[in-house]
């Protein structure tokens, strides 16, 4: 149980946190044929754009209604109606989806009303779904946007079914939250196909985000979930929802559609995974695939190997609410002790993190408490902190902007469990110290010895 | 905000900028009224261009205030190097809440102030406006006024909100504020008859530190490098200059001009980019040296480093100069780039088939020409499908070109080459020059190039066949269907800035018989904006006889009849 505290600094050092409408731009991301777009002035949506550049490396379709000073003043209709027409001229999306910013919202523009406006004006872009989420830069994180995106497309683009419906036996679909990448969003439907199931993923970037060659130039999303598989999400048999940010999605999925869901609030470590696969069995009917038994057996057996390495490690780890839970409750079950828990945002989770204290602040709150530590695990901009304080540096969470493969790490699963314990029982390995001549030195000959002859065993 | 309108209002009449000395009197009274294509605009806006110009300054603390979108999203993305501090990759924002900006972020501002100086005590602090905190009313200029005298250290502010305008207009502003509030500030512990600021260099990748040992081994000190690698002392005593080299063509022409206005500092625009310009550089700043007192054998020390250094450059290229001859180049950026590299490249025996000229200025473009010859192909606006296709054509056999556009060059599988801001390799000087050349080389003749083309086993076509029968099918298409081609040629947008298609600017000439270039703009907005399009409206007035022969026979006509 954790002690949930807010920093009382005036001045946030070394930003954590990145702004809600990201989340939200990324949500949009995961939908085929989908161009995001940031109601704001320009600069909100280049720093975004710039961002998702540097970690993903790939071109980033999001545009921005380019609100100058005079139309901040005097209110963002025409900017938003313009940004709808040259979209649907150049670049002819299936969907626009549209997130407000600080600057939007403090002058209090009503793009609902807007919306509505140009869908009577415009019955020529009646083809193209617009969809708004209110995503002040001032409120909230990350995963918030996320999640209020995803939520807001449930709501409005998946189709009403009575709750009798027929259902179709091997169609589930998933609600990923932020914290997933490409990578575990391809490994969890591999899990799912073991079992003959179908995953409809909202919102994919698997699709669009995971790095790949496409076939053709496209000014839009490279791929995703298409706007028809999300308006038949209500036929599917059940939901999983990965992630606690995701709660509200899938209860609105049950709401409009029937479709029961199952909330898992991670997808690392064993018993979460035993769970998982355990109602897959349950839903498809079938045996648990050979391919998924060895997969666990090959994780016991990494937890058996690793733990040597993982007990008694202190950890600081700085992420998102549900990036945080998931590390934390993984990396305690392997035998590690977390010391440092700083998120970005509001979450129930925080208060059963396994830490003394969870802390709503930035990397130099952080940094503060990962001194001493072994490992120090958040997004790219730690590594100034790691530099600093000497200690090894495991990158996960967005933004990764200083090494490859940012879409491709894969946490979910007994697979990616494995490879998670792999590669940091590796880096507590590669951070070993080797003994020296002094390392047993008597204590005259120097002040250090006893933690370093502890240290050394 | 007055002060702030005033500010841009002044930018906006800067006379050492040569695009808007090529303004009449009302476009430049306009300023930045320039409304950006919603929808259709990229780019960063005032307040990144403001914090990119002064946030390479290493050891002041650099304070964004506004929500945690404008920092937080942004931080620590640049590459300058520091010989000193690091304190300017330490991030700092107020990351104002709702509650701010109900009841104002001016205490929470002040109390930044105060955690930042008692944590971390820097010579300075600069203080960034964003929109929503000017939007709400909080005055920056006061808060720093206030916290500067309660601290007795210098606060800066910084007035560029986002939402004024463009990145250049930002890269402006922010010199403003250091002119008002820090050039001339402090004084050097001592000067010499050597001393020259850099202005418009930020030390990307390390830089300046390739042309730097040049000017040491000339006794030549740079007294403020503005802003790459710049202490706030420098910067502060920066007005005891000598002389000064504009770097950068756009971005820092105010510091240059007034500098030379207020402190009596003759200033040049030139380029480290290339041999050539290397020397040409070198010998400005000692023939400026020397009108300014210092002993003339001050050149003669000059031409015998350039001779010897100019040798040692082209015998590194010498290698690579066969394995480059005839091999050609698509060049795809903006600014002081586009001109300063095409000299580059043309040194090392390779042929420049193209280069955006996206962000460069008139000027910048008239060097593009003169260096080029009057046929160079300017790509304004390039779509991926027509990138791929020059690549395509054999017309090139690398691009160069900005971090964006990577991604379409790095798909159509063609050899490319980081030039801009975020590249990692430095090439500036005699030895950047030779590294950029043996970049190039090694990336021609990477192996992988041959890798990544081959067809997949299961693959009927290469995914090149299937763009290049679309392309074909396209053209082939256009040439069948005159009125499709004519369709597709008034569809094409003109004026990025204001969203002008050609065939709206092509009604206008019939309609109203305009027949200058200042007509067109008036009457359809074209080339209001940044102006980069003016060649094109006289280019499309020009040709009238190819896009409307009937009209013009039926002038002819008329006109032989009376």
């Amino acid at each position: 149980m954790a002690t949930v505290t807010t920093s009382k600094k005036s001045c946030t050092v070394n930003p954590l946190k990145m702004s809600q409408p990201i989340g939200s731009a990324l949500a949009f991301m995961g939908v085929k044929n989908c161009m995001p777009l940031f109601h704001g002035s320009q600069g909100c949506t280049s720093f975004g754009l710039v961002l998702f550049v540097r970690h993903f490396k790939e071109a980033i379709p999001l545009q921005t209604t380019a609100m100058s000073e005079v139309a901040t003043v005097l209110g963002g209709f025409e900017n938003v109606e313009q940004a709808i027409i040259t979209i649907a001229k150049r670049q002819k999306p299936s969907i626009i989806g549209i997130s407000s910013t600080g600057v939007t919202e403090t002058k209090g523009d009503d793009v609902e009303g807007y919306l509505k406006l140009v869908r009577d004006r415009h019955p020529e872009l009646d083809h193209i779904a617009l969809v708004y989420v209110s995503t002040p830069d001032f409120k909230d994180a990350f995963q918030d946007g996320w999640a209020k995106t995803v939520t807001r497309m449930v709501d409005q683009l998946v189709t009403e079914t009575p709750a009798d419906a027929p259902r179709e036996r091997d169609r589930i679909n998933v609600l990923p939250g932020a914290h997933l990448t490409p990578g575990d969003i391809d490994e969890l439907r591999d899990i799912l196909e073991g079992f003959g199931l179908e995953a409809v993923v909202l919102p994919d970037l698997s699709g669009s985000l995971d790095g790949h060659v496409p076939d053709d130039f496209t000014p839009t999303t490279l791929g995703g979930i298409s706007l028809d598989e999300i308006a038949a999400m209500g036929s599917a048999c059940h939901t999983l929802a990965i992630g606690e940010q995701m709660q509200p999605a899938a209860e609105a999925m049950e709401q409009r559609t029937g479709v029961p869901f199952t909330l898992f609030d991670r997808l690392t470590g064993l018993e979460v995974n035993d769970r998982l696969i355990a109602l897959l069995a349950e839903l498809s009917g079938r045996p648990v695939p050979n391919k998924i038994k060895r997969q666990r057996s090959q994780l016991v057996d990494a937890m058996l190997d690793g733990h040597f390495h993982f007990g008694g490690k202190k950890i600081a780890i700085g992420a998102e609410p549900d990036l945080l839970w998931t590390l934390s409750q993984w990396i305690t079950e392997m035998g590690s002790e977390v010391v440092g828990a700083v998120t970005t945002t509001a979450s129930p989770l925080l208060e059963q993190v396994p830490a003394a204290e969870v802390l709503i602040g930035d990397l130099e709150d952080l940094e503060a408490r990962a001194r001493g530590c072994d490992l120090l695990m958040t997004h790219s901009h730690g590594r100034q902190a790691a530099e600093r304080l000497a200690i090894p540096f495991y990158r996960i969470g967005i933004p990764m902007f200083d090494r490859l493969g940012a879409a491709h790490q894969t946490i979910v699963g007994y697979r990616g469990t494995r490879n998670l314990i792999f590669e940091i029982a590796n880096m507590f390995m590669a951070d070993g110290h080797e003994p020296q001549p002094d390392t047993w030195a008597l204590p005259e000959n120097t002040e250090h010895v006893g933690e370093t002859a502890l240290a050394a065993g | 905000m007055s002060s702030l309108s005033s500010k841009v209002q002044e930018v906006f009449n800067e006379p050492g900028c040569g695009k808007n000395q090529g303004k009449s009197e009302k476009e430049r009274k306009k300023g930045c009224t320039k409304q950006l294509q919603p929808g259709g605009a990229a780019g960063g806006c005032a307040f990144d261009g403001a914090k990119i110009a002064l946030q390479p300054v290493t050891d002041v603390a650099h304070l964004v205030h506004g929500p945690i979108a404008c920092e937080g999203n942004s931080w620590d993305n640049r590459g300058s190097k520091s010989s000193g501090s690091n304190l300017w990759r330490t991030s700092f924002t107020t990351d104002i809440n709702e509650t701010d900006v109900v009841f104002g972020g001016e205490k929470r501002l002040y109390k930044s102030v105060k955690e930042i100086i008692d944590k971390y005590d820097p010579p300075a602090v600069f203080v960034y406006q964003t929109c929503v905190p000017a939007m709400i009313g909080d005055d920056i200029e006061a808060v720093c006024k206030a916290a500067s005298k309660k601290f007795g250290k210098p606060v800066i502010p910084i007035n560029s909100p986002g939402f004024v305008g463009p990145k250049n207009l930002g890269n402006k502003l922010a010199g403003e504020a250091i002119l008002d509030h820090v050039i001339g500030t402090e004084e050097p512990e001592y000067t010499t008859p050597y001393d020259i600021n850099i202005i418009g260099e930020y030390n990307l990748s390390g830089e300046l530190w390739q042309v730097k040992p040049l000017l040491d081994e000339l006794g030549i000190r740079i007294l403020c490098c503005i802003s790459g690698d710049a202490k706030y002392h420098d910067l502060a005593s920066s007005h005891r200059a000598k002389a000064a080299m504009m770097v950068c063509s756009k971005s820092m022409i105010n510091i240059a001009r007034k500098m030379e206005e207020r402190y009596d500092i003759p200033f040049f625009e030139g380029s480290f980019y290339g041999i050539e310009d290397t020397s040409e550089a070198l010998r400005e700043i000692a023939r400026l040296l020397i009108e300014r007192g210092a002993p003339a054998e001050l050149m003669d020390r000059t031409d015998a480093l350039i001779a010897r250094e100019e040798a040692r450059a082209w015998a590194g290229i010498e290698h690579y100069k066969q394995r480059l001859a005839g091999k050609k180049v698509l060049l795809i950026t903006g600014g002081v780039k586009s001109w300063s590299v095409v000299a580059a490249l043309q040194e090392a025996g390779l042929e420049v088939v193209g280069t955006s000229v996206k962000k460069s200025t008139k000027e910048d473009k008239e060097r593009i020409k003169e260096i080029m010859g009057e046929d160079a192909h300017m790509i304004d606006d390039m779509s991926p499908r027509e990138m791929y296709k020059l690549l395509k054509d054999a017309k090139a056999d690398i691009m160069l070109s900005g971090g964006r556009s990577q991604f379409i060059a790095l798909k159509a599988k063609m050899p490319w080459l980081d030039i801009n801001q975020e590249r990692h390799h430095a090439y500036m000087g005699y030895v950047g020059m030779v590294a950029l050349v043996k970049e190039i080389d090694k990336a021609l003749s990477n192996p992988v190039w041959q890798q990544v083309r081959l067809r997949a086993p299961w693959e009927e076509q290469t995914w090149e066949e299937v763009a290049d029968a679309a392309i074909a099918a396209e053209a082939a298409a256009l040439a069948a269907d005159p009125a499709r081609k004519a369709e597709k040629r008034r569809a094409t947008t003109v004026c990025q800035c204001a969203g002008v298609a050609r065939g709206t600017i092509e009604d206008a000439i019939v309609a109203g018989g305009l027949t200058t270039v200042e007509a067109v703009s008036e009457q359809t907005q074209a080339g209001t904006g940044c102006g980069s399009c003016i060649g094109k409206l006289d280019k499309i007035l020009q040709t009238q006889d190819h896009w409307n022969p009937e009209a013009v026979a039926a002038a002819a006509q008329s006109q032989q009849a009376a």
